[in-house]
């Protein structure tokens, strides 16, 4: 009994120096579970525009927005100031794009090489995450399409619609290691119905390498390269290799860069680039995004 | 005998219950911010409702926390800038405020009614910690407190830098504006 009793003593003294602690602990916080560390978070800015330079990069637009987009690719720098260091000769593509959910953009666009109009499709089955059931990366899914809007060549043969087409498919893995840095891989297959060479494979593999490097809160440098596993059979054809640096202003992100590549759709950059980066042949770009909300994110 | 070896600890529960009901707490008050001027294109403004908020009516504590990616935006590239450029929310993920009601005795906790209040304490965001006065008001309705005040925030005191290009059209000093509903706490 007297056993008994001291246990009983020595429980109610825990009970009431703990009922003691609680009320005089300062951080009341702690008392209603201020832990949102647990909770599940996408990543996000992992790159600062849906586009590394050239091609798709994991990041997507916010939904409700559009991304109006106006690329320009220059001519040569090596031609010096006769054209003024290609300058003189630019190409362009002009896009819109689509952010339908978190995780799904679409967007159209058409380039004045070969007067080209393209549309795409992307979607993240996996995002990268922190927190509660968190992935270490993201994967994207693109599917694109590209129409070639030439004259026939040979308007005597017998043209199908159908040649003008050709189609990409990329699935993009990357991950934002941290605040300055993110890469990411895409395995690319372009498809052309119709190929000039009856030596020329229809399905072009490639392995594109994206990466980004955070130089300031506005500025970070970026590289884009596809590598190009079966080239068209004739020498004349290179891998795109871009290197730039996107800068952020309000509204507006300028992607200025340096490439050997001319294409601005995924047919055109990696199974048509003719110039070598290596040799100098290299003309200067950039893309200009402007994106707006079409939707109110809320009232 | 035995009685009376039980009733200390049924008293221990007592204490600790009964302190209990003096904290008052949310997870879903309101915190709105604005940072607009005249000169501004657009509203820039955006409110976080997920807000805790807990306070002690005896010890006069009053807390805040509040997660900075919690901040809703109308345009999506305005909430992205905010937490990428400003207040740099991966880094510094929460806002805290630790302060405490300074004339608490003049609020009657168990009478309904509206009472101007005093808070006076620390807040700590973007790695930065200040004093922070304000003035508030505790409405007391059926058990519950409703916390409102309003304050500013000069943004130079927490090194949240504004680019020389938009310097004229983001103002210096945020305006913050606090609304919690705080329920009995039942610990």
């Amino acid at each position: 009994m007297r056993k008994n009793k001291k246990i009983l003593f020595v429980i109610c003294g825990i009970l009431f120096v703990s009922a003691k602690a609680y009320t005089q602990d300062d951080d009341l916080l702690k008392l209603v579970g201020d832990d949102e560390s647990s909770k599940k978070e996408y990543v996000k800015s992992a790159f600062k525009s849906p586009r590394v330079i050239h091609g798709h990069s994991i990041e997507f637009l916010s939904a409700g927005t559009m991304d109006f987009r106006i690329l320009h690719r220059f001519g040569q720098l090596d031609q010096g100031y006769k054209n003024f260091f290609g300058l003189d000769q630019a190409s362009m593509r002009m896009g819109f794009d689509f952010g339908i959910l978190p995780n799904l953009m679409v967007g159209v666009g058409r380039s004045t090489y070969k007067k080209e109009l393209d549309g795409f499709i992307k979607y993240a089955p996996l995002r990268q995450s922190t927190g509660k059931h968190s992935f270490p990366m993201t994967v994207a899914l693109v599917a694109g399409m590209t129409m070639d809007g030439l004259p026939w060549a040979d308007p005597n043969r017998k043209n199908f619609f159908s040649s003008r087409l050709a189609y990409y498919f990329q699935v993009i893995a990357g991950r934002k290691f941290s605040d300055a840095f993110t890469l990411q891989v895409s395995p690319t297959l372009v498809h052309r119905n119709l190929v000039t060479a009856v030596t020329d494979s229809n399905n072009i593999y490639s392995v594109g390498v994206g990466g980004r490097l955070r130089l300031s809160r506005r500025i970070s440098l970026t590289c884009d390269y596809f590598y190009v596993i079966n080239p068209l059979t004739d020498n004349t054809y290179y891998n795109p290799l871009a290197i730039g640096i996107d800068i952020e202003t309000g509204g507006h992100v300028f992607q200025l860069h340096f490439s050997n590549a001319t294409g601005m759709n995924e047919r055109a950059f990696i199974t048509e680039t003719t110039a070598n980066f290596i040799k100098g042949e290299i003309r200067f770009g950039f893309n200009l995004s402007r994106v707006f909300q079409l939707k109110k994110k809320r009232k | 005998m035995k009685k009376k070896i039980f009733i200390p600890p049924v008293f221990c529960f007592l204490v600790f219950f009964s302190n209990a009901q003096d904290k008052y707490f949310t997870k879903t008050g309101k915190i709105n911010f604005s940072a607009t001027v005249p000169s501004s294109p657009e509203n820039i403004d955006g409110i976080n409702k997920s807000v805790i908020c807990v306070m002690d009516s005896k010890t006069a504590n009053i807390q805040f926390s509040v997660l900075m990616k919690g901040f809703e935006f109308e345009r999506a590239l305005m909430q992205e800038h905010f937490n990428e450029n400003y207040v740099e929310s991966d880094k510094f993920p929460k806002a805290e405020f630790k302060g405490f009601i300074t004339n608490n005795n003049s609020v009657n906790y168990s009478k309904e009614g509206t009472y101007t209040v005093k808070v006076k304490g620390k807040l700590a965001m973007h790695g930065e910690t200040k004093d922070v006065e304000s003035e508030g008001k505790l409405i007391i309705k059926s058990g519950k407190i409703n916390a409102i005040a309003d304050f500013a925030v000069l943004l130079s005191d927490y090194k949240v830098s504004i680019p020389t290009l938009v310097a004229d059209k983001v103002a210096k000093t945020a305006k913050i504006t606090v609304n919690c509903l705080l329920e009995p706490f039942k610990g």
